[in-house]
């Protein structure tokens, strides 16, 4: 099991990780999906976030109850975010976290960027809610839940689909 | 006659939709428990235990099981013979929706104009689907239907001349693309016939049946039999990663038609398949 510390240190970090592996992610993620993609790229030279060494995850929480630190919190489908993902890799975003496969675009601009695409498993709300520690809202509360968050997670459990040379993990089965 | 105040048609509706959130389906569970024990792909079983460990933690904590707790689909079946007494049912379903999302901290995932996206942040209004039959029952079916696997949904109108074939390759390519994307296995509901929008409807209400749900006819017996047959020997697997479990189930409902039409409509819906039935 290969352990990730967020964000990384230096985006060649990536370099390790190879398709199928599963690693532990402890740290830091961003938090963002659809409509918040959309208002972020509007203007891609003022995007007011951090994205270098970092990892957005493709996430709309639950509302969090009393006593919880977030409510439900498993990925949503990522190629919805394909218009964006590139213009984010060119700017320094380390990769994406989601589920479900990526559009021929957003793998080249993995293999130009050295970047890797994560996915967890779909529909895991409260086993991945129990892995963050932290979780605060950083632009656009008006989304609810498609608001920018920033989360602080621990052996937060991801496997690598599209590592930074390009292997595909939804190839693997038609290879075989 | 029968009176049924739609007050009480409220307070089980809500009750419904916060047990289906947070509480997984028994069937389900024990279908993901009997393909774990025989599944020999390590991906597909480090997913399936996930899963599983999943359902637990969310009982447990009282969290929904998915954070997309979904748009409630209800499917109304009212007996001719029953008076409903008490304000505007549609009120009273919306109502239902309304204290459900918002006590049990579901989350509201409905806006209001498809362009326009302004979240209505109560998770109203539902889709209401209801239907006049005999007798004096009242039966809801209930889903909360997620949609990452609703947008892998599809409807085609085949030729009467593609036949048996041509439905059954349109139901296996679009299962097939909704498998990586749709959180597998799946449940897919099937309607073939009728006209353009009631096939579709027949899809989503095949969704709504139990698991263990045998087809009465049986020629769709069997055709479910090969479709599922054919679907979980592809090897796509649990969130499209490899494995032997793809699909869960597959029902269809087949309506009546005109003489040059074949509609066929898959609605996908995820592993987790948020359903229940009340009957009054």
């Amino acid at each position: 099991m290969k352990h990730l510390n967020l964000p990384l240190k230096n985006k060649d970090e990536l370099k390790s990780l190879h398709v199928a592996d599963k690693v532990l992610l402890s740290g830091k993620l961003l938090v963002a999906r659809d409509a918040a993609h959309e208002r972020l790229c509007k203007d891609p030279k003022k995007i007011p976030i951090e994205l270098a060494n970092n990892f957005i995850y493709y996430m709309g929480p639950t509302p969090t109850p009393p006593g919880q630190v977030i409510g439900s919190a498993g990925p949503t489908t990522s190629h919805r975010m394909d218009k964006y993902t590139p213009t984010l890799l060119d700017l320094g975003l380390a990769g994406t976290i989601g589920k479900g496969k990526r559009s021929i675009e957003v793998v080249n601009s993995i293999i130009e960027n050295g970047s890797v695409y994560f996915i967890t498993v779909g529909g895991c709300g409260a086993l991945l809610q129990d892995r963050i520690k932290a979780n605060k809202i950083l632009l656009y509360e008006d989304l609810g839940p498609e608001a920018v968050r920033e989360i602080e997670v621990e052996k937060f459990p991801v496997y690598v689909a599209i590592d930074s040379f390009g292997k595909n993990i939804f190839d693997l089965e038609v290879e075989k | 006659m029968r009176t049924i105040d739609t007050k009480h048609i409220k307070r089980v509706l809500k009750e419904a939709l916060k047990d289906i959130a947070i509480i997984a389906d028994p069937q389900i569970k024990q279908k993901l428990t009997a393909s774990l024990r025989t599944e020999e792909n390590p991906l597909a079983k480090e997913v399936l235990t996930d899963m599983l460990e999943n359902f637990e933690i969310a009982e447990k904590k009282a969290l929904p099981i998915c954070q997309d707790t979904g748009m409630a689909i209800i499917f109304i079946e009212l007996g001719q013979d029953v008076r409903l007494e008490g304000p505007f049912l549609y009120d009273m379903v919306n109502e239902a929706v309304r204290e459900a999302y918002g006590e049990a901290y579901l989350r509201k995932s409905v806006v209001d104009d498809p362009l326009r996206r302004e979240n209505t942040k109560d998770n109203t209004p539902a889709v209401i689907h209801l239907s006049l039959v005999e007798g004096d029952g009242l039966k809801i079916d209930v889903i909360a239907k997620g949609f990452g696997s609703e947008n892998t949904s599809k409807l085609a109108m085949l030729k009467p001349a593609d036949g048996v074939e041509g439905v059954k390759e349109f139901i296996i390519d679009s299962v097939k693309e909704a498998l990586p994307n749709g959180c597998a296995p799946l449940v897919v509901g099937v309607g073939i016939g009728g006209d353009f929008e009631s096939c579709a409807i027949n899809a989503k209400k095949a969704l709504s049946l139990p698991l263990n749900y045998k087809n009465n006819d049986p020629f769709y017996a069997k055709l479910e039999e090969e479709l599922l047959k054919e679907l979980n020997n592809t090897g796509i697997g649990p969130m499209g990663l490899g494995g032997s479990l793809s699909v869960m189930e597959l029902n269809i409902l087949p309506a009546p038609t005109h003489i040059a039409g074949l509609p066929v409509a898959v609605n996908v819906c995820c592993y987790v398949d948020r359903h229940k039935q009340i009957v009054l």
